[in-house]
């Protein structure tokens, strides 16, 4: 069954708002696992929250138009990743609820800063490192039943050496995205600013080691089929990953120039995605050896044509209106966090 | 331990829970959207400071309470992959589709000029502020357009039919299934009643402070908005409410019979309260208008409507079993939010008599009253979903008169089959803790704002000037990280140099 424009379209488009989703919330989820460990006092828990304030929101809609855009275009995909992982999506679930309330609560309530600080935090490395850990099964496969449903072991199947690998590398790219935001955005000169900027360095060195030895292990543990025809993309966007978080260090070690390096590190996050992409492709959900399904395919899990160019008319319409919230959000709120 | 564990009954109650947990903040979001847009609207006209206060007190108020929203709202679009993958694998094609352009049309929009509310107070112009306002609430209305574009889907589907092999619905007109036979009446009827809870709420804020002698301008002039707005809603809600109604009748004849009760075929009787004895299949009244919804309905007396026994007897809902269907449930929730509109107007009545007369708006127990007032509008919003929801099981997806053949989903075909429930019970034990704890937050939060009041501070103008005050007020109702007294003994004396450096340390 060969796939039609709009399928594959759509299956670019669900990896566009993950990218999407992965540089801007990646940054405020970065932010705020960083949060205890950056601030060391009230004034600066105040900035890195002020830093993220107006913006994290809308970063976060990111993550609900991806979760929506796969229910709508390929809903098996996200009927079994949800249903199967539910004990880890609910994990991320309650991190992202706690998280948004004591966003907004802990300006007004100084009497449970202290709680409201705990849920930022663990709101934030929640999704943090398990967003990655569930890339790591759709990616390396998982069983699955005739239907389709996820049949290993809830919530402890979904833990492997390999899937450990991945959430451990998303979450290095979410931290090292979150110290570059604060970097860009605490007052310079500043502690805080030093701080952010001196735990950038290693954060992503550590990126590039681990893009590494997940790489090595995909080629010589997991030995996945990958697309023969998307082969050079495949190598194009690992080396722009790699010049990316080069980039960045330069910017951020050599130059000192915080814009630079946050950009640098924020295409570095988009190439892992496109990466991911390009490799997967066409596979949504791989099955692992056991399963007894087959993987979830573009051309198995997508909505008839009719569902496909409905949501391509509203990315059409709607894409440009979002672009342009975020372009006048980013730029009210543009240069460095009052101290 | 089977039946305690019945994945699908805690799958529903799980999304009972969750959806009228956050259906407490959606319509207190949507109708103090209103509310605010209102008062920035007139503190941009007039830049007098106690409007500007004023504005300024309802953006803590509604910020607040739409954070929960925003937070529990992702719970449910969540849910259909976690507790409902069948139901999503079956109707994906046309249910995944408003939930993908709620996300792009209406919350970034919402998100984004919320960021503006919140934060951006003196980086944006008061026009744009204003209009910031506006779009916050357009965005919230246009969020309740999508969502219930797809419920109303599940009610009454249209324009798709049941793939080949059976195994989904498929759209094969946008416009019909968009506009579906109850999305207009029902997103009618929904916008008006959250518009009334919302402006009730600003009323009973405004005798809140009548009652305690305080804020009086203010508390004048929020009852004022409020019974206006109040009063405007409830008209439209009229009009949608009956055509709901009407709707109801034509298209799910089975959610009508347990609405009034109905186990034979008749024109119905209007009962204003009663009870179902399920077991003797009859309504215990004491005493009703013959064929009064007959009329309501068709403008008839005799008009003959199908009881639940001749309809389990048909093809189309032949899989309903009428002992197991909760007819008194349903009954009960809808007379109680029919009753709950007899409550509305009482409290509209008095409102506006307030407003002409002193001695009704000085009178305690009117403004007891008045304080009280939201929780009508609340319970009516409550019970009508519940009337909704419960009224279309045991369908997940409802054989509705017109709607195609095969296009409609048992409940218990939609739930996960790779979710046990145990971690069903989990889950939901955790729900039962976080939101709990979200409640009591929020209200000592919001009680915290009331308690204060929309009290004057040297904002805007005045603190523009100044570089000093500029270091309290740059993120707008942010102030007050350390402690938000600080920041208004900052506001009122941001000329001292020393006071307001100590007060940039402050959100």
């Amino acid at each position: 069954m060969d796939a039609t424009i709009f399928q594959v379209l759509w299956y670019f488009l669900i990896f566009v708002l993950i990218a999407g989703y992965f540089v801007l919330d990646g940054f405020d989820l970065g932010a705020g696992v960083l949060y205890p460990v950056l601030a060391k006092n009230e004034s600066e828990r105040s900035v890195i929250r002020r830093s993220i304030g107006p913006v994290w929101d809308g970063n976060e809609v990111w993550l609900l138009t991806a979760g929506g855009a796969l229910f709508a275009a390929f809903a098996p995909a996200y009927a079994t990743t949800f249903s199967g992982f539910y004990l880890a999506v609910m994990l991320v679930l309650f991190g992202l609820i706690v998280r948004a309330v004591s966003l907004e609560f802990r300006a007004h309530d100084p009497a449970w800063a202290r709680l409201w600080d705990v849920c930022f935090t663990v709101g934030s490395l929640l999704p943090a490192l398990l967003l990655g850990v569930a890339v790591g099964n759709i990616f390396a496969g998982i069983p699955m039943d005739a239907a389709g449903n996820y049949a290993g072991v809830p919530l402890l199947g979904l833990i492997t050496p390999f899937t450990l690998l991945t959430g451990v590398l998303g979450l290095v790219m979410f931290l090292a995205a979150g110290a570059s935001w604060i970097a860009l955005k605490a007052p310079k000169p500043s502690a805080l600013q030093e701080r952010a900027a001196k735990l950038r360095m290693p954060l992503q060195v550590a990126a590039l080691v681990l893009f590494a030895v997940v790489t090595a292990y995909v080629f010589l543990v997991l030995k996945p089929e990958m697309a023969a025809a998307l082969g050079a993309v495949r190598v194009v966007f690992a080396v722009a990953f790699v010049v990316a978080v080069a980039a960045a260090l330069f910017f951020g070690v050599k130059k000192g120039c915080d814009l630079g390096s946050f950009i640098a590190q924020s295409a570095a996050a988009v190439c892992l995605v496109a990466l991911l992409a390009t490799s997967m492709f066409p596979n949504l959900v791989a099955a692992s050896a056991a399963s007894a399904g087959p993987a979830i395919t573009l051309m198995s899990a997508a909505a008839g044509e009719t569902t496909l160019l409905w949501m391509t008319i509203f990315t059409v319409i709607g894409l440009p209106l979002v672009l342009l919230y975020h372009v006048i959000i980013y730029r009210t709120f543009r240069g460095r966090v009052e101290a | 331990m089977e039946a305690l564990f019945d994945v699908t009954l805690l799958s529903r109650l799980q999304f009972a829970f969750t959806a009228m947990f956050h259906y407490f903040f959606v319509p207190l979001s949507i109708g103090l959207g209103l509310i605010l847009a209102i008062f920035e609207t007139k503190a941009y006209r007039s830049r007098k400071p106690e409007d500007a206060a004023a504005a300024k007190f309802w953006v803590k108020i509604f910020t607040a309470t739409f954070a929960v929203g925003v937070a529990t709202g992702i719970t449910m679009e969540f849910s259909f992959g976690t507790n409902w993958a069948d139901y999503a694998r079956f109707v994906g094609d046309i249910f995944g589709a408003p939930l993908a352009a709620e996300a792009l049309f209406a919350f970034f929009l919402e998100s984004v000029f919320l960021g503006v509310l919140v934060f951006g107070r003196n980086k944006v112009s008061p026009k744009f502020y204003m209009i910031s306002a506006w779009l916050v609430f357009a965005g919230s209305c246009l969020s309740a357009l999508w969502i219930l574009i797809a419920n109303s889907w599940m009610q009454t589907p249209a324009g798709a039919e049941l793939a080949v092999d059976g195994s989904k619905a498929v759209i094969t007109d946008f416009f019909a299934a968009a506009f579906n036979p109850t999305t207009i009446p029902r997103y009618g009827h929904t916008v008006t009643a959250v518009l009334t809870m919302g402006s009730f709420t600003c009323m009973a804020v405004g005798a809140f402070y009548l009652m305690k002698g305080r804020y009086l301008e203010f508390a004048k002039k929020a009852v004022k908005v409020g019974a206006a707005a109040g009063l405007a809603s409830t008209l439209v809600l009229l009009v949608f409410a009956h055509s709901s109604a009407v709707v109801v009748s034509e298209e799910q004849p089975t959610k009508l019979a347990m609405m009034e009760g109905m186990y034979e075929s008749e024109a119905p009787p209007l009962y204003l309260f009663g009870w179902v004895d399920e077991e003797n299949q009859e309504v215990i009244t004491p005493f009703a208008i013959p064929g009064g919804t007959s009329f309501l309905a068709t403008g008839t007396f005799d008009t003959e409507f199908p009881g639940l026994n001749e309809l389990a007897e048909t093809e189309k809902y032949g899989d309903m079993v009428v002992e197991d269907l909760p007819v008194n449930f349903v009954f009960q929730s809808y007379h109680l939010m029919v009753a709950m509109f007899g409550l509305i107007v009482v409290v509209l009545a008095l409102a506006f008599l307030a407003l002409r007369k002193e001695r009704v708006a000085n009178n305690k127990w009117v403004q007891r009253l008045l304080v009280v007032s939201p929780a009508f509008p609340f319970v009516a919003i409550q019970a009508g979903w519940l009337t909704a929801e419960m009224g279309r099981q045991p369908w997940v997806v409802y054989p509705s008169t017109t709607g195609p053949d095969g296009v409609s989903l048992l409940t218990t075909q939609g739930v996960s089959t790779s979710v046990t429930g145990v971690e069903v019970a989990i889950t939901l034990a955790l729900f039962a803790l976080v939101y709990l704890l979200l409640f009591v937050a929020w209200i000592r939060l919001v009680t915290g704002f009331i308690k204060k009041g929309p009290e004057v501070e040297a904002i805007e103008g005045s603190a523009s000037e100044s570089a000093a005050s500029a270091g309290v007020f740059t993120t707008g109702f942010g102030a007050g990280a350390a402690s938000s007294d600080e920041a208004q003994v900052l506001g009122q004396k941001a000329s001292d140099p020393v006071l307001a450096g100590a007060g940039k340390g402050g959100e």
